[in-house]
């Protein structure tokens, strides 16, 4: 069992107690919420005549609705309209906090409220969205939570749960040029499988974890889940700390005393892990998924799998995927031809990200049509003071509008039909952009703006100089 | 197909005919895709129920386990490991249990799946991968084969086999005394709440 990790005294300091199945309550210091997992809950306390009880420990923000292209109230798709008023009603009716459209705030619920200030170490934060676990990047304990679970923290800020056991991941070595954080994630979920985090948290440490920049811890933590482990964190350290000062919703008067608790939280030498994984990246290459599932990835220069590497189920599985992908076996990934390429969302669609394609892409054409969709109002706004919208639209980009656009299309930006797409999203699940023949390759900025220059996968290295 | 969830009951077992549908990693956007869930309540997704595998170009796909014929009426899902990764979304739960589904017999779950089916209290229970396989090649054999899940004694019958059978001791304990919505416990501890919330040094940073 772990001891004195991270994840035991965050988990420890939020206890209520032990519920007579067994179970632990624990209180949520930080709760989030987006328009299509909350509506059913707010109707649930409605259903109950319950209020919120803490509703300053709660803000919510339309994303996944949204569209990026036409913003004009009432939206066109006037299911997505609904759903955008039904959670400006609620917000209003239960007194809960709100990024509204326009206020500057809105964006990707996982790129916004993080950019704001709201994460801090050492909180335990829930929002109904898997990849909430990217807050973990703060040191703080991060859940995605299902709907009724969201009605129980609203209801009465605490929920029930069991506690998970902690796996210290050592990523270690040196990253060479033009591979990103997310190529250490993909490579990480190819290393110990889409099943290989059940039951775990991720504790992400050594040198190449220590040297990465906040968002690049985002854009790590926030694949967790896509290994399977519900959770996944990096230990607060200066990087940290000098990310939250000045933001807006960080700790203004006490901000001292928060580092020096914030401090207080990381796991101490002595920690124990439940499973302990030693990772060396010096190799690595850029990654690119070639399946329907993250595990099912390949370094850019590699071939995709032959059959023969698999046994039984998995065969069946391998064979499925590369079908559905339209692959031969052992077939080069680079050269792929692609239809669409979209940067973008909660993993990818922060400010450095738009920086990094925008570094491939300037003075360059697109040859496939590639939306770049900005996470947030702010970093918008950022992108468009750096002139970074000049160079995606000189190149024949699409600049859009904050929100979730084609990462899992409940937008207008879809797939049509087996069109192929180089994606800076989190899954490549069947289906997931939209078209229910749609195929994903996941990858990082980089490699979809190489990506989008040639209209087929490409190695992002020869355009870093 | 049911119109509402219960509150508050006591689950000590289900019986009733599976449904065998067994690959691994199967995510929440196969159960249901992310374009069904434009709606604000859940009251219409069992009709959604793994549409893209069960309709192709706007056809049934006879042959999907949850169009065949031979397994109409099943009520338990044999699935494969990992089952319900990816997206949080409550909706494919709510889909497989509005479609009917009342327990799942998987090899292992994804854990937020896992905790969202316990608060709708569809039981999901594991079985080691060979019984897993036993199980569904006897459905596929004689579909009309009764399965009961018993969860005092932790065991699963079907045509006088047994196997044992697995979940969280907390999740089973809130089956057995009908407190699976933890709502209502949850809500009764409010002095402990209170004084927790007291004693979180974050909360009151300025």
């Amino acid at each position: 069992m772990s001891k004195n990790t991270l994840y035991d005294k965050v988990w420890s300091a939020h206890v209520v107690g032990e519920l007579p199945t067994g179970q632990t309550q624990i209180f949520v210091g930080r709760h989030l919420m987006h328009e299509v997992t909350s509506p059913q809950a707010f109707e649930m306390l409605r259903d109950k005549k319950l209020k919120v009880a803490h509703p300053t420990l709660t803000t919510a923000v339309i994303d996944h609705v949204i569209p990026t292209h036409d913003q004009t109230r009432p939206y066109k798709d006037s299911q997505a309209e609904t759903m955008a008023a039904e959670l400006e009603r609620n917000v209003k009716e239960f007194g809960v906090n709100f990024f509204a459209n326009n206020s500057g705030k809105q964006g990707v619920c996982h790129v916004t409220f993080p950019e704001q200030g709201l994460i801090w170490p050492g909180q335990l934060v829930v929002c109904g969205d898997s990849h909430t676990c990217t807050y973990g990047a703060f040191g703080a304990l991060a859940f995605g939570i299902g709907t009724t679970q969201v009605s129980h923290v609203l209801a009465t800020q605490t929920m029930a749960m069991d506690k998970l056991k902690v796996r210290r991941i050592n990523v270690v070595g040196k990253l060479g040029k033009g591979v990103t954080s997310k190529d250490v994630a993909l490579h990480i979920i190819r290393k110990l499988g889409v099943k290989g985090g059940m039951g775990f948290a991720y504790e992400f440490g050594g040198n190449v974890i220590d040297s990465m920049s906040m968002e690049e811890r985002m854009t790590l933590c926030n694949l967790a889940v896509e290994g399977g482990a519900r959770s996944g964190y990096v230990n607060p350290d200066a990087t940290t700390f000098a990310y939250l000062k000045g933001k807006t919703f960080a700790p203004k008067k006490d901000f001292d005393a928060a580092v020096a608790f914030w401090k207080s939280v990381a796991s101490t030498k002595d920690a124990e892990y439940d499973s302990t994984v030693d990772i060396d990246v010096t190799t690595l290459e850029p990654m690119v998924t070639w399946g329907v599932n993250p595990e099912q990835g390949v370094g850019v220069l590699e071939k995709v799998p032959a059959l023969d590497a698999y046994n039984g189920k998995e065969k069946d599985e391998a064979k499925d995927a590369l079908n559905y992908m339209g692959f031969c076996e052992s077939q080069e990934i680079a050269g792929t031809k692609v239809d669409v390429v979209f940067i973008g969302s909660c993993t990818n669609g922060r400010i450095s990200d738009l920086r990094a394609a925008a570094q491939i892409l300037k003075g360059k054409k697109v040859s496939v049509r590639t939306l770049v969709v900005p996470g947030s109002e702010q970093v918008k706004k950022e992108a468009e003071k750096e002139g970074l919208d000049k160079i995606f639209k000189d190149a024949g980009c699409e600049w859009r509008f904050a929100g979730c656009s084609m990462c899992l299309a409940m937008n207008p930006d879809k797939l049509v039909g087996q069109e192929r797409s180089a994606s800076t999203s989190n899954r490549n699940f069947k289906g997931r952009q939209g078209s229910p023949t749609g195929r994903t390759h996941l990858m990082s900025p980089y490699t979809a703006a190489a990506t989008a220059i040639e209209g087929k996968i490409a190695d992002p290295r020869k355009y870093l100089g | 197909m049911t119109a509402s969830i219960p509150n508050d009951s006591v689950i000590t077992s289900v019986v009733g005919r599976g449904i065998p549908k067994t690959q691994n990693d199967q995510n929440t956007d196969d159960i249901i895709p992310a374009r069904f869930m434009k709606e604000i309540t859940f009251a219409s997704m069992g009709k959604y129920v793994y549409y893209d595998e069960r309709f192709k170009d706007g056809k049934l796909v006879p042959t999907h386990p949850l169009n065949d014929a031979k397994y109409s009426g099943g009520i338990i899902l044999i699935a494969g490991a990992n089952f319900g990764c990816g997206s949080s979304r409550e909706h494919a739960p709510q889909a497989l249990f509005r479609y009917g589904i009342k327990a799942i017999v998987a090899e292992s779950f994804a854990e937020i799946f896992a905790g969202n089916c316990a608060t709708l209290g569809i039981v999901g229970v594991t079985l080691p991968a060979t019984e897993i396989a036993l199980l569904a090649a006897e459905i596929t054999k004689n579909p009309s084969t009764e399965i009961t899940i018993n969860l005092s004694e932790k065991k699963i019958t079907y045509n006088k086999k047994s196997a044992a059978l697995e979940l969280p001791e907390g999740r089973r304990q809130s089956f057995l005394n009908g407190t699976w919505d933890a709502l209502s416990v949850l809500a009764q501890k409010k002095s402990e709440i209170l004084s927790t919330e007291k004693k979180i040094d974050y909360l009151q940073f300025k």
